[in-house]
């Protein structure tokens, strides 16, 4: 190995002796959105390794849990994921259903889909700001984040808060649609579905992002799988799966929207897996809310759930927008829980990053890592 | 005492009448002469006042205003480049840019205090003497050429037969400069930055050099008033040599080190490249050093193939008029367009620049050369 490092000077004289750096990228860097680190060997700009720590963030989530009463970490469920709060206080939600063994009403389930639906178009936005940013361009970050504001608002007209919603409870949903959200979410999605065109435009129209994205970051099936990579960044590599369609929860077989499967495997695929991931939570938004209109006004949305989980295990799982998140609860009858265990994709997706930034340049590590879309409250909890 | 600024017999540009050594004169005439008034009144009669009257100091203190004038008026170009790119920027991005004072003109004024006001902190374990000197080598090239550019035919510092050369001498200095810093710094972000710029340099700067020496030929001189005539006398040489214009707009970006080819100050993978290390003041000069060379990159635009000072579509009798104010517009003009390139592009790897450089670029400017060459052979420029 050491003989391989000697570059031989044609003049004849010593032999120039180089060596390996290890940079290490964060926990303050510009290019880890959240506080975790990579450390990574290059050699000129080609990464040759690659390591990736994680854990600044751990704040004991499971632990506290078991010290909660069940409704008290509704709330603190938001706080796994600030880019799609939704969808965790949901998948808590049914966790805790399931072991209850009951049935929420019908109208629930439709709400829950359109608040996670609107969750998710919101994470992907915020992820496509992280893409513009790592790339060099503000644009990009400003629009998408001025088309996320309209998902805000409609997170405001839904439950009151923009951010940590606090929304799906035990059992249903807090409140029912109000109507301004009625009138506001089609207006909403159908004027998304015109102005994500600006962004896609920008991005997909010019050679250099096209140039930045194809090409880099390849992962095949076989590594995916493996690795135990979900979500679009696993979808993105080929893999036709997805829980909304193959293991649905909720009403998502009820609905009629298409899973986006790419086989390129590099960066752009999975870029272009999740821009199509938004058209398609635009059409679930718009069909699962004809069906809030037509159940009607008076259709229950809540139900009374007793405080005491029986005895007895049980597991949910559910397509977030970065993957597949499951949560595990072990109840042992009383108003708290025993153990509730949370499966975050990105902790496990984040995994990946050596095969992925191995043999990349540099330039290319933060284009690359984030299609991967680090969220560090989920991952370290 | 001289009436006509060419009767002094130190005037120093000979036959060439130049209007900031004019004004700066007569400043002093009018300075100088209230000091040696006030001088007179307490000691009548003195030698002193006489002295500071007499047309040799005289001469010397007028060169020190012209300096300041030269310079004051480059600074507040570039501070206006500064709050344009602000504002167009911000509009491309849906905000509204910069808003205190004279329509934000004043943030450049706030930031400039605020960086002044910031702790100079200088790293331990770094060469200093290498680390300051090559800033203020960087930044001090950087405000030369900017004063070096003339506004008009009366408006110019130093009239070179090779001006142009002299220009693209000292421009090209500052990589080498950038070189040794991210060297100096010990730190592995400047190191990468360093040989990012030195590796930026070899890929446009043959190309540039290509241009600059076809539109000499086109014009049969180095000097710069020369090549403006010559476009007075013909077209704008942009007509015969629009292959040219586009190729050195992106290489004067390039050259300016702005999007999409910042790749050595790449903020996403190597935080700031080689200015990690400078703090304060040292940040904010190397910055307005920056648009420094943005204004110098356009100025070159400008010269070489948009008629420098001279009006379009406009007679021979008002051509003359305000050809400072004409050229500056101008100058803006292009900067306007590199601001819509960094507004709409992403930031281009290192490996790829090399490849535009040496087989977009450089077959380019061969072209342009033939093209010119062509022409020149057929009598037609």
């Amino acid at each position: 190995m050491a003989d391989e490092r000697k570059l031989e000077c044609a003049c004849g004289a010593a032999p120039m002796d180089t060596d390996k750096m290890w940079v290490i990228m964060g926990p303050q860097h510009p290019f880890s959105h959240g506080l975790w680190t990579l450390k990574a060997q290059i050699d000129g700009e080609i990464v040759t390794d690659a390591e990736p720590i994680i854990g600044y963030l751990h704040r004991g989530w499971e632990k506290e849990c078991e010290n909660r009463t069940y409704p008290k970490i509704i709330p603190m469920a938001d706080r796994l994921c600030y880019a799609a709060s939704m969808t965790y206080t949901h998948l808590y939600c049914m966790t805790v259903e399931k072991a209850l063994g009951i049935d929420v009403p019908e109208k629930a389930k439709y709400i829950r889909m359109v608040a996670d639906e609107i969750c998710r178009i919101q994470s992907h936005l915020m992820w496509l700001a992280a893409v513009g940013t790592d790339l060099g361009n503000l644009t990009v970050f400003l629009w998408a984040m001025r088309e996320r504001e309209f998902f805000m608002d409609l997170n405001l007209r839904l439950c009151g808060a923009r951010m940590t919603t606090n929304f799906p409870r035990i059992g249903g949903v807090r409140n029912d649609t109000t109507e301004l959200f009625d009138r506001d979410v089609l207006r909403c999605v159908e004027r998304f579905e015109k102005a994500i065109w600006d962004v896609i435009a920008l991005v997909d129209d010019s050679s250099i992002f096209l140039s930045r994205m194809k090409g880099t970051g390849y992962l095949t099936r076989e590594q995916c799988v493996n690795l135990g990579i979900t979500g679009p960044a696993m979808r993105g590599n080929g893999v036709d799966f997805d829980i909304r369609r193959d293991d649905p929860y909720d009403n998502y077989d009820k609905v009629d929207f298409e899973v986006p499967v790419l086989k390129d495997g590099d960066s752009y695929s999975r870029y272009m897996v999740r821009i199509e991931e938004m058209f398609q939570s635009c059409k679930i938004i718009k069909q699962a809310m004809r069906k809030v209109a037509a159940l009607g006004k008076n259709a229950p949305y809540r139900l009374k759930v007793p405080s005491r989980v029986p005895a007895g295990r049980a597991f949910m799982r559910m397509e977030d927008p970065r993957g597949e998140s499951l949560m595990y609860l072990v109840s042992d009858g009383t108003d708290k829980p025993y153990r509730l265990k949370v499966r975050s994709p990105i902790f496990v997706n984040v995994s990946a990053s050596k095969p992925l930034v191995q043999g990349s340049r540099i330039a290319d590590v933060p284009v690359i890592m984030a299609m991967i879309d680090m969220c560090l409250g989920e991952t370290d909890r | 005492m001289f009436k006509d600024p060419m009767a002094n017999p130190f005037y120093p540009y000979g036959g060439a009448y130049n209007l900031p050594y004019d004004v700066s004169y007569k400043l002093w005439e009018i300075i100088g002469g209230l000091i040696a008034w006030l001088i007179n009144l307490v000691f009548p009669g003195n030698g002193v006042s006489e002295w500071l009257i007499s047309p040799e100091p005289s001469n010397a203190f007028a060169l020190i205003i012209f300096m300041l004038i030269i310079f004051i008026v480059v600074f507040v170009c570039t501070l206006l480049s500064l709050w344009m790119e602000r504002k167009v920027l911000g509009r491309i991005m849906d905000r509204r840019g910069t808003m205190i004072g004279l329509k934000g003109f004043l943030q450049c004024v706030a930031d400039g205090l605020k960086t002044f006001m910031k702790e100079n902190t200088i790293p331990k374990k770094i060469d200093k003497m290498t680390y300051m000197w090559t800033l203020s080598l960087i930044i001090g090239a950087s405000v030369l050429i900017a004063c070096m550019i003339p506004l008009s035919p009366r408006w110019f510092v130093v009239d070179y037969g090779t001006g142009l050369l002299i220009i693209m001498a000292i421009f090209a200095l500052a990589p080498f400069f950038i070189l040794v810093s991210g060297w100096a710094q010990n730190n592995k972000y400047s190191l990468i930055g360093g040989m990012r710029a030195a590796e930026l340099m070899i890929s446009y700067e043959v190309p540039i050099l290509i241009l600059i020496a076809t539109t000499c030929l086109l014009a049969g001189s180095f000097n710069i008033g020369d090549i403006v005539n010559a476009q007075f006398g013909s077209t704008w040489f942009i007509i015969p040599q629009i292959v040219g214009f586009i190729t050195f707009i992106f290489c004067a970006t390039a050259e300016a080190e702005r999007v999409p080819f910042d790749i050595a100050e790449a903020e996403a993978e190597l935080v700031e490249g080689w200015q990690t290390e400078y703090a304060g003041m040292k940040w904010g000069l190397i910055m307005l050093a920056e648009y420094f060379r943005g204004y110098v990159s356009c100025a070159m635009v400008v010269i070489m193939y948009l008629g420098g000072w001279l009006i379009p579509f406009a007679p021979a009798e008002i051509n003359g008029w305000a050809p400072e104010i004409v050229f500056l517009l101008k100058a803006w003009f292009v900067f306007f367009i590199m601001i819509v390139l960094r507004g709409a592009l992403a930031r281009v790897r290192t490996d790829q620049i090399v490849n535009i450089g040496w087989k977009v670029f450089m077959p380019l400017s061969v072209i342009n050369l033939a093209i010119v060459l062509l022409l020149k052979i057929g009598g037609i420029y």
